[in-house]
């Protein structure tokens, strides 16, 4: 075991893994936290919590990270190359495993110009496989990338992120195996519509061999209207919605209905896709349907962690 | 190159306000090619100005000058009278034109009309685009001579990242993916490999972040003999 987390022994086990996401608020009110790590303990084996997604100011992952532990809720921090330099990632790291975090995602990051401070100056000091790399060195021999060996290095488990739907395709698989190169435990992968293409991008994780050393964990998106269907396929750069989902979910009585079940047989059809290990349910400001979500799609109940 | 834009009209004119005699001083090496700061440029912003005056009721005394670089001292000595004699210069060459003004006349204001953007090159007429950000140690012969420390938004070592669209960068969907570009290029010549390994952390010591840069080429400096000869010629 690298850190022992729940994660990693579900994942370790052979079992199929469930993670989903919390946004942090927009506050220093720990409530809405509180409130999700309660509603959500459970339904799946942990967490994510996002670093200031799209580079939007909120409360900050590893201090969230804290607050749903004390709810008995097991945390994946996010951590992004954007707002901090190495000295403030890996001082980040050391804290985030001194308190008990566990697992890690390592991101390049959203570009501060999608956000609400556009006038910030970003850093960029590392990309995302440096960091991984970075981080694992870090973890196994308490190397800093400056070459400085410390004593009671890191425990944590390294995941990445991997979008199959970003240009150029062809090399999205190697993207992961540069990846896996640098140290990456698990993958979360982009949410996934067009089921084709995550095949094929599968196909080739798989003829490489990746499979076998990373537990790849396709992610999913709950949507709750046509209006965020639409807005995924026009508006998010790197994201592909086919037309056909669109209009299901443009024709449907009930959207919030017809989200959750379009999501349900979508779980249901990545969990026959082989080498994929789990799902990460990105329920971004609809986190109240994952236990839903969950029970639909036959993941309950989830191994119990000791 | 250096690629430049001149400050809008308005904030030049704020800039100037106080000061009765400007000596508007142009350049013709960069910023002359990028339609900033060369002779036409500056003529056509002392107009401007002169112009705005008249409307406003505002009285000036505007100059055109233009120095062949104005980087180096030897060309700003050439319009040294009409600097002194002038209450303020409004440099219209990159900033370092205006920083070397200001370092050869400490006691004399001089204003940048330009705003600096960035080491790029000409596209097509009228289209200008950044390149190089000076980080020191170039590795260009790694990404298929494309630079991703300044063409990639995020500076990625090992681009592209989940934004990548239809080959465009997330940040600017005007704008070629530098990852994309690397790839292709890459491709091109059959040296993908050198995208299939990892590229580690970058020393960026040698970058403007370790600090201002000053290069010294011994063998190129004058000895304080050759340097006394040279002033005494002057
Ligand atoms: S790698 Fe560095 S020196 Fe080379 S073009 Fe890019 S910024 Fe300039
Ligand atoms: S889309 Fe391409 S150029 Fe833009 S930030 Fe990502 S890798 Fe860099």
């Amino acid at each position: 075991m690298k850190a022992g987390s729940n994660l990693e022994k579900v994942l370790e086990s052979g079992k199929f893994a469930v993670t989903a996401e919390i946004g942090p608020p927009q506050s220093a009110n720990p409530e809405p936290l509180e409130h999700h790590a309660k509603m959500m303990k459970g339904f799946a084996d942990a967490f994510n919590l996002t670093d200031n997604q799209t580079a939007v100011v909120r409360l900050s992952s590893i201090a969230s990270a804290v607050i749903i532990m004390r709810e008995s809720v097991e945390p994946v921090i996010q951590m992004t190359c954007r707002d901090r330099n190495r000295i403030a990632l890996q001082s980040d790291l050391l804290g985030a495993s001194a308190l008990g975090v566990k697992n890690v995602l390592c991101l390049t990051g959203d570009h501060q110009t999608f956000g609400n401070e556009k006038g910030a100056k970003n850093v960029f000091d590392f990309d995302s496989v440096v960091e991984l790399q970075v981080f694992d060195a870090l973890r196994r021999e308490g190397r800093q990338v400056g070459g400085e060996v410390i004593k009671d290095p890191p425990k944590v488990y390294l995941g990445c992120a991997e979008n199959p739907f970003a240009t150029p395709y062809e090399f999205r698989v190697s993207r992961l195996a540069k990846k896996v190169a640098a140290g990456a435990d698990f993958c979360q992968t982009q949410a996934i519509f067009d089921m084709n293409m995550f095949e094929k991008w599968m196909d080739e994780v798989r003829a490489r061999g990746l499979d076998k050393k990373v537990h790849i964990l396709a992610g999913v998106i709950p949507m709750k209207s046509a209006g965020a269907a639409r807005y995924m396929k026009n508006k998010v750069p790197g994201m592909i919605v086919p037309n056909e989902i669109v209009d299901r979910m443009k024709n449907a009585k009930d959207a919030k209905e017809e989200g959750v079940k379009l999501c349900v047989e979508q779980i249901e059809h990545l969990k026959a896709v082989k080498g994929v290990h789990g799902v990460h349910i990105m329920a971004v400001a609809w986190e109240e349907i994952v236990p839903k979500v969950a029970e639909l799609a036959g993941l309950l109940p989830r191994p119990k962690s000791e | 190159m250096i690629v430049a834009k001149r400050k809008p009209l308005n904030e030049i004119a704020d800039m100037v306000a106080p000061y009765k005699k400007v000596a508007v001083i142009g350049c013709r090496s960069c910023v002359a090619i990028c339609l900033a700061g060369g002779e036409k440029e500056v003529k056509m912003t002392v107009s401007a100005l002169k112009v705005k005056n008249k409307k406003e009721g505002r009285r000036q005394e505007f100059e055109a000058l233009v120095v062949e670089r104005q980087c180096e001292k030897e060309f700003v000595k050439e319009v040294e009278d009409k600097i002194l004699s002038s209450d303020l210069v409004l440099s219209m060459a990159c900033s370092l034109g205006a920083q070397t003004i200001g370092d050869m006349y400490p006691d004399h204001l001089c204003f940048p009309g330009l705003n600096t953007g960035f080491f790029g090159v000409p596209e097509e007429q009228g289209v200008w685009s950044e390149k190089c950000v000076g980080c020191g140690n170039c590795i260009i012969h790694t990404t298929g001579g494309i630079c991703p420390i300044s063409r990639c938004a995020k500076s990625m070592l090992n681009g592209p990242c989940g934004g990548s669209s239809n080959r465009k960068c997330e940040v600017n969907l005007d704008i070629d993916c530098a990852w994309a570009a690397i790839y292709d290029r890459l491709k091109l010549q059959n040296r993908l490999d050198l995208i299939e390994s990892i590229t580690p952390a970058k020393d960026w010591s040698a970058s403007h972040a370790g600090g201002r840069r000053v290069y010294v080429r011994e063998d190129a400096r004058l000895t304080p003999h050759q340097k006394k000869g040279r002033e005494a010629v002057q």
